[in-house]
């Protein structure tokens, strides 16, 4: 009887999350323009327009140019000051960590019009490369906050190793070091970029008119009115994190896999 | 004496892989009762089957008499001590030692009486405002003794709780857990692999394999007359050699015949001979019962193990007094330091599996 | 092992002009007026019966969002937690619809909420009456414990699997009922994971502009609505900055509370 209880509560709790995107999924399909009417018949013309509208393929040229741009430049970023913040002392790290948290804690709008202002006192006319600044500061923080622990894990004993067998510090850092670390550089780049594609706020506020990301133009199409387009994108999307994160489920079993291989004797 | 527990036919199978196999056992009152094993014996299921953590498949637990399969632990009146400690980290010393005596709605008064004397008891006096996160291993092996034995329960059980320690304090702490258990006065159902651990603290040892009680009694009979092949290789080192008994106190080990103690084997019966390796004496060639080679030679601390191959079987032997490798000995047995074990009848007698 | 503090610069620069002076730059513009003069009438116009009603709004619906999702979610935790499973596949179910567009999200429910849409549908055809809660706060209410509350499953699922369960057996078997393990033991250990969880939920759902803009129609303001208005909709930006500097203030307290919270709910377990 407990256990019945228990199922139908742990069943309605993710029912409650996935009902709407089903929703969502399912009505993309519906043969009419207003999402919210009876079924009209099964059509994919919504997911034609999403691809034919050059409204559209430029959002999603913008959205993943940004995301994949920001991603990388914070990983770049983010990993040599991991390892310029291993040298400094515990008192200066804390004070690192504590400004890292910063964008983590703050309220998004108030990150994103504190952008806004600090572009327009120093007469930076917004663009895509503000955006792409304001992408880069909110993901430094999820680089800095994987890979930091794991650098801290790998220490210092394969590094001076690798030195001590005659390695100059750059190759001792990508042969010993990197390999170590990747894991934490690869969540931190995936988050990275999950974060920035699915920004909306700091992109409102960054962004000039004109240029849209995904969410931007999301947001605008929906106050004109909400067509079935929005739901084929919706289908496309869930599609898509969906199968983003099979992948990653699949590959982090993979690993944890090989760990337990490896670790066994 | 009474029986404080009883199990009566317990079955326990997890992911269909049985587990403990109508497991009959009973406990004495006030003893100390080790169930000794390999991982994977069934030894923590038997102790967790007796808090009331695992219900059993099929079969009863009683506790003074009483039926008690059903009871939930918080029912029971028996305390365990976790394998690693499980004291609550959100509380200090004396708030886990008070936890328990909170619970059943003891006074203030009493409460802080019992905390002083249980962190007097296990030697820990000061530290009742400590954070258990501060304390070493064993430390925290005290205060959860501690936190267990302030319920006054009638039977303590105590899964591996010096299986992290180190070697010194693993010792010392033998030494602890018997004073405890003389001055509480209470039963103690201690659970480990470790068969010097067992034989050092028990009065009662029941040795399990592969869900079975392969043999129970006190650590002298356990150590000097193993009942199987099991037994004598998981306590000691023994050597374990085909033999066949001639007749009564006569057994013939490698063609040569040695006489022992051993009766109602009947006659030409295959068995297995067990010797442990102090018993065997060297002396020079022709002097003993057989003559053979010293093949492998270790100095040990406080003797040397030696394997001697004669007859065609590699014995080991332990003796203060060091053989070369290569010199040419005899060796000898004591008829009463001859054990024989009848030949498991079955595989699933047999169970001689050791992973240890 | 690494020497070389320097390469921290690009990073210490992206902090200094990505977060310092930004923030900085609100709490200028926040403290001149259109001119550059110092004036705190800024910070003052909250007492604007719009804006304090905004904020005020804000603060409530946060509040009974965060209060759903703790209420929600701490018992889905136990459950998980006690039915095992496979981590990783309960793990992935939570972040699926994290990771689903926020505004996709919401969008769906002013869908299914519309006075055609499918809950309606259903609920007439129950003979149960329409339900019209959309452009009110129900609905934002609504919104935002749908798009918050994995933030709050999360956080409380992660540590309450690595609770030790001999922990949950010792409470157990020094005399402690299902109840008291849970208050005794589960609860308190489960902190930190329970305020990440609230801080996770409360401030975004604070701060939020576009939620209640879907759900709440022209009708409902929070406080981020208002600031958006000023920022992006002709208004002054030194209002804008003022309030946020407000709504910040606010926010902070709100995370006092909760710590000192904490620490007399630690303190209750003794």
């Amino acid at each position: 009887m407990k256990k019945v209880g228990k199922f139908i509560y742990i069943g309605l709790i993710f029912l409650f999350l996935y009902l709407p995107i089903f929703t969502l999924v399912i009505l993309s399909f519906n043969d009419s323009k207003n999402p919210s009417s009876i079924w009209k018949g099964f059509t994919l013309r919504w997911f034609e327009e999403i691809f034919s509208r050059s409204e559209w393929m430029e959002a999603l040229i913008n959205t993943f140019v940004i995301g994949i741009l920001a991603a990388g430049i914070a990983t770049v970023v983010g990993v040599a000051a991991c390892v310029g913040i291993m040298a400094l002392s515990r008192r200066q790290r804390i004070w690192m960590l504590q400004l890292t948290n910063i964008p983590m804690v703050n309220a998004e709008i108030v990150t994103a019009i504190s952008l806004m202002l600090a572009f327009a006192m120093f007469g930076i006319s917004l663009s895509r490369g503000t955006i792409l600044f304001a992408h880069i500061c909110f993901c430094l923080p999820y680089v800095i906050l994987n890979v930091l622990p794991k650098l801290r894990q790998t220490g210092t004993l394969a590094y001076d190793a690798a030195r001590d067998l005659g390695a100059g510090p750059l190759k001792a850092f990508f042969s010993v070091v990197l390999p170590d670390i990747m894991p934490g550089v690869a969540t931190g780049f995936l988050m990275s970029f999950t974060m920035s594609v699915d920004d909306f706020v700091i992109t409102h506020f960054t962004r000039p008119s004109g240029i849209n990301t995904l969410s931007t133009l999301i947001y605008s199409q929906q106050k004109v009115g909400i067509r079935t387009s929005l739901c084929a994108l919706s289908t496309l999307i869930f599609l898509i994190v969906l199968l983003v994160l099979l992948v990653r489920m699949f590959v982090m079993n993979r690993a944890a896999a090989d760990k337990t291989l490896k670790g066994g004797t | 004496m009474a029986n404080i527990l009883e199990l009566k036919k317990v079955s326990k199978s997890f992911d269909n892989e049985l587990v403990l196999d109508e497991l009959d056992l009973e406990i004495r009152e006030n003893t100390f009762l080790t169930l000794l094993g390999p991982s994977g014996c069934g030894k923590t299921t038997t102790l967790r089957i007796i808090g009331g953590f695992i219900k059993p498949d099929t079969g009863v637990v009683l506790f003074e008499g009483n039926d008690i399969t059903d009871l939930p632990p918080n029912k029971r009146q028996l305390n365990t001590v976790f394998q690693k400690y499980a004291l609550f980290p959100h509380m200090n010393v004396s708030e886990n030692i008070a936890y328990g005596l909170k619970i059943s709605g003891k006074s203030k008064q009493y409460i802080q009486d019992k905390i002083n004397y249980a962190l007097k008891l296990v030697n820990m006096d000061d530290y009742g405002k400590r954070d258990v996160a501060q304390l070493s291993g064993g430390q925290q092996q005290r205060i959860a003794i501690a936190r267990a034995i302030v319920n006054e329960p009638k039977v303590l059980l105590l899964d591996e709780p010096l299986g992290a320690l180190d070697l010194k304090l693993r010792q010392d702490m033998q030494y602890e857990l018997i004073r405890l258990k003389n001055e509480l006065g209470i039963t103690f159902i201690y659970v480990t692999h470790d068969q010097e651990e067992a034989l050092t603290m028990s009065d009662t040892i029941v040795v399990m394999n592969q869900g079975y009680i392969q043999q129970m009694g006190t650590p002298e009979n356990i150590y000097n007359e193993p009942e199987n092949a099991f037994v004598a290789t998981f306590i000691g080192d023994s050597n374990i050699i085909d033999g066949v008994m001639v007749r009564d106190r006569l057994v013939k080990i490698c063609d040569v015949n040695f006489p022992c103690i051993d009766e109602g084997f009947g006659q030409n019966k295959p068995v297995d001979v067990v010797i442990r390796p102090e018993d065997v004496v060297l002396d020079e060639p022709g002097r003993g019962q057989m003559d053979g080679v010293v093949t492998h030679l270790i100095f040990q601390g406080v003797h040397y193990e030696m394997e001697v191959m004669a007859g065609g079987f590699e014995w080991l032997v332990q003796d203060t007094v060091m053989q070369p490798v290569g010199k040419e000995v005899s060796l000898r047995v004591d008829p009463e330091n001859i054990q024989i074990m009848n030949k498991p009848a079955s595989e699933d007698e047999e169970a001689i599996v050791v992973d240890v | 092992m690494f020497k070389k503090k320097s390469l921290a610069g690009p990073y210490m620069a992206f902090i200094l002009c990505g977060t310092i002076i930004p923030l900085l730059a609100v709490l200028y513009f926040a403290l001149v007026d259109k001119n550059g003069s110092l004036t705190f009438a800024n910070l003052a116009s909250i007492a604007d019966p719009i804006h304090l009603k905004a904020l005020g709004l804000s603060l409530l619906l946060a509040f009974i969002c965060t209060v759903i999702c703790l209420l929600l979610a701490f018992p889905l935790g136990l459950m998980l937690r006690k039915s095992g499973g496979n981590k990783g596949f309960v793990i992935f179910l939570l972040i699926l619809p994290m990771w689903m567009n926020f505004l996709l999200r919401t969008i769906a429910w002013k869908i299914l909420l519309q006075k055609n849409g499918f809950i309606n549908m259903i609920l007439t055809s129950l003979g149960l009456g329409e339900l019209d809660i959309l452009n009110t706060p129900t609905a934002v209410v609504l919104g935002l414990v749908y798009d918050f509350l994995p933030f709050m499953i999360l956080p409380i699922y992660n540590v309450m699997i690595k609770i030790d369960n001999s922990l949950v057996e010792a409470a157990y078997d020094l005399g402690a009922t299902p109840f008291k393990v849970v208050k005794d033991v589960i609860l308190p250990m489960s902190m930190p994971g329970i305020i990440s969880g609230i801080t996770m939920t409360f401030v975004p759902a604070m701060t939020t502009f576009a939620i209640s803009e879907i759900l709440g129609g022209n009708r409902i303001l929070l406080i981020g609505n208002i600031i958006e208005l000023e920022f992006l909709h002709g208004g002054s930006r030194n209002v804008g900055s003022g309030l946020s500097m407000v709504m910040m203030v606010f926010i902070l307290i709100s995370m006092a509370l909760l710590n000192k919270f904490d620490k007399n709910g630690e303190g209750t377990v003794v």
